[in-house]
């Protein structure tokens, strides 16, 4: 998904053949999503972050096919940017405020899977920890206490930073990724489509991509049997 | 219809971390003020609404508010009305 001042589109397009995905770049203009089993609103900065980040996207035209999508059990993946236009949006908990540091934080983190059941994670080894770039100036993972708890407990958290380099914008009990309630909508800040070769650092990212290219393939199946 | 004119204050919510606040204040000790103290930074949006009343010009910045200007989560806002602009027609 395209939204003017997205930045990482193409990244995530690579990141997403290489896994095997038939994938193509959709513009927010055009409410059509085109039959996709998997919608990735990329990084960047839509529409200038204006106001708040993401706040402006939320009102474009595709919006409310992406509601549909997601309501149908349909796969999203919201990327830094796309995190920030999800929660603007309802479709994932929470709120993403200035890093505590009040720093564009760039650089890389290491991410620990709360869970290997969910279709973003399914493909990621036991045990295993992720090493993603991350490279916003608001991702500070925000919500209220009481909800913290419930979100927890309905295994809503999906990634945390883990250390040795830690929490690295002041998010909420160290929250990187979370889970709507249904399980098929998921934010992060961290750039899985960054790390989809060896060459660029790691590769680990491309653990996302081939979980959802599966994911995706058995929730087809399924349908047709 | 009347166009009426319109002040939204949008402010972080109590508890919420303000980090422009915080910076604010750590620049307090290079310009020998004192007695600065709770510095939170918020946002102010002015405009106009042209509407049959006062009433109706106030529901849509209502709408606006809430919607787009502040997200509940994490921001309190307020509206002051600053009067009509232009003449009726």
């Amino acid at each position: 998904m395209v939204f003017p001042g997205s930045n990482c589109d193409r990244d995530a397009l690579h990141a997403a053949r290489l896994a095997g995905m038939e994938a193509e770049l959709l513009w927010h203009e055009d409410p059509d999503l085109r039959g996709s089993d998997l919608v990735v609103l990329p990084g960047g900065f839509a529409y200038g972050d204006y106001l708040r980040a993401g706040a402006l996207a939320r009102f474009s035209p595709v919006m409310g096919a992406l509601g549909d999508h997601a309501a149908r059990g349909g796969l999203v993946l919201g990327i830094c940017n796309g995190f920030q236009v999800l929660a603007e949006a309802g479709l994932v908990p929470g709120a993403l405020l200035r890093n505590a540091s009040l720093r564009f934080e760039h650089g890389w983190v290491r991410l620990f899977v709360a869970r290997h059941d969910t279709p973003f994670t399914r493909s990621v080894p036991d045990g295993a920890e992720l090493r993603l770039p991350i490279a916003h100036g608001d991702g500070c993972y925000f919500l209220p206490e009481s909800e913290l708890d419930a979100l927890e407990a309905r295994g809503g958290v999906l990634f945390r930073y883990a250390h040795p380099e830690g929490n690295p914008n002041g998010s909420a009990r160290d929250i990187a990724g979370v889970l709507n309630e249904q399980g098929n909508v998921c934010g992060l800040m961290p750039h899985p489509e960054r790390a989809s070769e060896a060459l660029l650092g790691s590769d680990d990212g491309m653990l996302l991509f081939r979980s959802l290219l599966e994911s995706a393939a058995t929730r087809l199946a399924g349908m047709a049997a | 219809m009347t166009t009426y004119r319109f002040a939204v204050s949008v402010m972080p919510k109590e508890g919420i971390l303000d980090p422009q606040g915080r910076a604010v204040e750590g620049s307090l000790g290079h310009m020998d003020l004192d007695g600065i103290r709770d510095v939170r930074v918020g946002r102010r949006v002015e405009l106009s609404v042209e509407a049959v009343d006062e009433s109706a010009a106030r529901g849509v910045v209502d709408r606006l508010a809430g919607e787009l200007l502040a997200n509940p989560l994490i921001e309190s806002w307020s509206v002051e009305t600053l009067g009509p602009v232009g003449a009726a027609s």
